[in-house]
């Protein structure tokens, strides 16, 4: 990227969303401090997902594995082992970057259309395991975490996960961390070398470069932040089940990097956020929200596929990463 | 065992019984090939005599069916396209791969911060330099900001072979860099080959006579896939098999 | 039972599940042969067909099989013409970029979904079969009905393959996969192949989804199993080819039945998909499927 001003403003922007979403822990009431605190969890799992997708251009089918990876390995641990909440996120991750290695190594050896279809159907398996092993997991109806194991001793100062304050603040500083180090990754040199995987494959690998290397680095490091945000989901919402590894925890956050705009660094908080408020509004009138989701992707597809922020920066703010 | 090499230096690229196919096709048969360092060498022939497939081959863009390639000394028949770059092989493709959405500067800085990546850090500073520099080289640094799909084709052409020349490589293959360029767009590539040149060994592909005829040190024709001959510029322009094969066809144009 | 009737008829469900599963699968073949896009929503389509085999075979009073011939023929042209409609309004619009299709794809399954599940409602319904005739074995009677859902997608099959291989229509949907450019520049209307060609992939499975019916019932989330089944055979098969893909839903309907009587049928499932996911990694032409194009 050439060196410009634009690189300060954007620190400045995404420094100033941290500090709104931090004072709006002291403005919102409880019922939308809950919504946002959930948002911005997911918008990690959206972050994740846009680092293949938008910055890599990989379309994934199966991005339910690698969050629910992080959910059922943070989640299983701490219901049948008793684990602390610290080692069971730990483990969470792991299993995140283990699976995602995993598959990737398999995955990445086709492309397009097959990448999706391959994606989808190890998630499909992971699923279906879920299901298989329910003496475990009890399937779909799932495990609930005792409210007595989530807390954390902290340096002397405990921390209970079923509090609403801490546990926006746990979720708001997970989504600063994943959101400084996606700007950080987008303005770094790896970060420029996925864009130009995306638009050029082949002059890539004759410029020299390791394409399938950095192509399985990036469904790791898309694969870590989505186990975050499952085992994050999992020790603060206190509820692990088979549903958030159905096909359609794959297909949600595609619909919100699309949305909020894939390629752009807030662009998945603004496309989680909007979608949740959507569906929050609407379930007063039907409960058919996923003809919604429906119609809203294919409308974003026909009309708008370069989604909010996509269409801001290409129009108004070239700036923004 | 001393024995005394005829030849003292080792070649920089030599290839033994090349050989590709592709299904029953035979692209290229068994191609005995010498390049010294620093040459200009120039490879001509008819259309699907092969020229393309052989350089690929060279590349590491597709693998052989049979044969051994050696670079400088080392076997890297099998080597990866992408580790062959860093070993100092870069290749301009013949229908122009740039990145058009990106600017011109960024397609620069990827072949920079490739080259700097390979001695660890890459500093901004310092990508910034080597960027200005090639575009200097190339005399795009006024289109630095432009996106590279909305320059001109000439201005491609050139953006590709920036790319090529920013990896700093020891042989840079150049596959068909004219084909499309008007003729004061020719006479400037022509001035800018020569300059790379005195860096690197120069393997061209190359419709154009009169090009091949100014720039070429010695000329490899290839015609069904093999070496027809090669030699001096004027040794090819008297080879009567040469000019059966493809001169005689009035390649002048 | 000994061991020996008990394959029998695990081998004829397996008939049954392969005949309905090779129409369907056949559909979703058509569409990415000729047109090389994935179709999401090829199962919705199937359920659409099987929920309106319901509605209009419970229109008509009498004999069952008035109604359900009456669902046979009507069916799969409804649903041959929400496919002709979705694919003039969106795919046709996105010009069938692949991934773009996906997406939409996926976004007409949940609208299918969620309309079914708002006028259909949750339950499942069965419907009468037309004719109910036991044809006695040497072990146990087996249904009349099933084995003519066998004999019904034989034919089917053959006249798709007849339709194809011998007819004007079948050189135009062929030149077009073979080619789109050029198929264009010989005056061949692309366009109108690929809306006949997503509208008669969409039939199929609703004709499969009629069959089907009498002997599974209708229910508004019955479309996944099929689309996964679907996908599983095309990919087996190699994709967009024809002969592998009936080959391959005869293989995997067979030992669908077999497996799932001796195994837990989730894990013959998750077996089932994780070997699918490998072969399409390591043999991306299919199993049958020619080795390179």
């Amino acid at each position: 990227m050439m060196p410009g001003a634009g690189s300060r403003r954007a620190v400045a922007l995404h420094l100033a969303v941290i500090a709104v979403l931090f004072a709006l822990n002291f403005i919102l009431p409880e019922y939308h401090r809950g919504i946002f605190s959930r948002v911005m969890v997911l918008a990690v799992f959206a972050m994740g997902y846009n680092i293949l997708f938008g910055y890599t251009g990989l379309l994934s089918l199966g991005h339910a594995m690698f969050f629910a990876a992080g959910l059922y390995g943070a989640g299983l641990p701490l219901y049948h082992l008793g684990w602390g909440v610290p080692e069971s996120f730990v483990v969470g991750l792991a299993c995140g970057v283990v699976l995602s290695a995993a598959v990737g190594v398999l995955a990445l050896r086709t492309t397009g259309v097959a990448f999706m279809i391959v994606t989808m159907m190890f998630s499909q398996v992971f699923y279906l395991a879920t299901l298989y092993f329910t003496t475990y997991t009890r399937g779909e109806e799932g495990l609930v975490l005792p409210q007595a194991a989530r807390r954390v001793e902290l340096g002397g100062v405990a921390l209970d996960l079923t509090n609403p304050a801490s546990r926006y603040m746990i979720a708001l500083a997970m989504f600063s961390i994943v959101l400084l180090a996606t700007l950080a990754l987008v303005r770094a040199p790896f970060g420029r070398t996925l864009v130009a995987i995306r638009e050029n494959e082949e002059r890539m690998r004759m410029l020299g470069y390791d394409v399938f290397r950095a192509k399985l680095s990036a469904v790791i490091l898309s694969g870590l932040f989505c186990a975050a945000s499952g085992a994050a989901y999992a020790l603060l919402f206190g509820y692990v089940g088979s549903g958030f590894a159905s096909i359609q925890y794959s297909i949600l956050p595609l619909l919100w990097v699309l949305l909020g705009g894939a390629a752009t660094t807030l662009g998945p908080l603004i496309g989680t956020l909007f979608m949740f408020y959507v569906i929050d509004i609407t379930s007063a009138y039907t409960s058919a929200y996923l003809l919604l989701v429906g119609v809203a992707l294919i409308l974003l597809i026909l009309f708008f596929p370069r989604g909010l922020l996509g269409s801001i920066r290409e129009r108004w703010l070239p700036w923004l990463p | 065992m001393a024995a005394v090499s005829v030849k003292a230096a080792v070649p920089l690229i030599e290839t033994r019984g090349l050989t590709r196919d592709f299904g029953g096709l035979r692209a290229v048969n068994s191609v005995d090939f010498w390049l010294d360092g620093g040459e200009i060498r120039a490879i001509i022939g008819p259309n699907g005599a092969g020229k393309t497939t052989f350089v690929s081959l060279v590349c590491g863009r597709i693998l052989p069916s049979s044969g051994a390639i050696r670079f400088d000394g080392r076997d890297i028949t099998r080597l990866p396209a992408h580790k062959r770059v860093l070993a100092g092989i870069a290749y301009t493709f013949q229908i122009t791969s740039i990145f058009p959405r990106l600017s011109v500067y960024d397609n620069v800085a990827l072949s920079v911060q490739r080259r700097l990546l390979k001695s660890g850090r890459v500093h901004g500073a310092e990508l910034d330099r080597g960027v200005r520099d090639v575009l200097g080289r190339v005399g795009l640094a006024d289109r630095a900001a432009t996106l590279a799909g909305n320059l001109a084709y000439g201005h491609q052409r050139l953006v590709e072979v920036a790319m090529g020349l920013a990896l700093d490589p020891r042989l840079l293959i150049l596959d068909e860099p004219t084909q499309g360029l008007s003729d004061g767009e020719i006479e400037t590539f022509v001035g800018l080959v020569r300059e790379i040149a005195k860096e690197a060994t120069i393997l061209l592909i190359e419709h154009n006579m009169h090009v091949v005829m100014e720039l070429a040190d010695r000329i490899t024709v290839m015609n069904f896939g093999s070496v027809l001959a090669e030699g001096a510029p004027e040794e090819i322009r008297a080879n009567e098999e040469v000019q059966r094969a493809y001169l005689g066809t009035g390649a002048d144009g | 039972m000994g061991f020996g009737p008990y394959f029998l008829l695990a081998s004829l469900e397996g008939l049954v599940t392969a005949a309905v599963l090779t129409l369907t699968a056949l559909g979703l073949s058509l569409v990415f042969g000729v047109m090389r896009v994935v179709n999401v929503a090829h199962g919705e389509f199937f359920m659409l067909g099987a929920v309106l085999a319901w509605a209009i075979s419970t229109a008509f009073a009498g004999h069952p099989s008035i109604g359900f011939a009456a669902a046979l023929l009507v069916s799969p042209l409804v649903v041959g013409g929400v496919a002709l409609l979705a694919e003039r309004l969106v795919l046709r619009r996105l010009n069938y970029d692949p991934e773009a299709t996906i997406v939409a794809t996926i976004g007409l399954l949940y609208i299918v979904q969620q309309l079914a599940l708002t006028f259909y409602g949750p339950d499942a319904r069965p419907v009468q079969a037309p004719f109910n005739i036991r044809v006695t074995l040497p072990w146990f009677g087996y249904s009349g009905y099933k084995l003519a859902v066998i004999a019904a997608a034989i034919v089917l099959v053959i006249a798709t393959w007849l339709v194809l291989t011998r007819t004007k229509v079948g050189l135009v949907m062929r030149a077009t996969q073979y080619d789109r450019e050029t198929a264009q520049a010989f005056g061949i209307p692309v366009d109108r192949v690929y809306a006949g060609v997503f509208a008669l992939g969409a039939m199929l499975a609703a004709i499969a989804a009629v069959l089907v019916v009498p002997i599974q019932q209708a229910h508004y989330l019955m479309g996944r199993d099929p689309l996964l089944l679907s996908f599983i055979v095309v990919i087996i098969g190699g994709l967009g080819s024809l002969r592998g893909t009936v080959v391959a839903a005869v293989l995997i309907g067979l030992s669908d039945g077999i497996i799932s009587v001796f195994f837990s049928p989730t894990l013959a499932k998750m077996l089932a998909t994780l070997l699918v996911a490998l072969v399409l990694v390591f043999r991306p032409q299919g199993l049958f499927g020619a080795a390179t194009r």
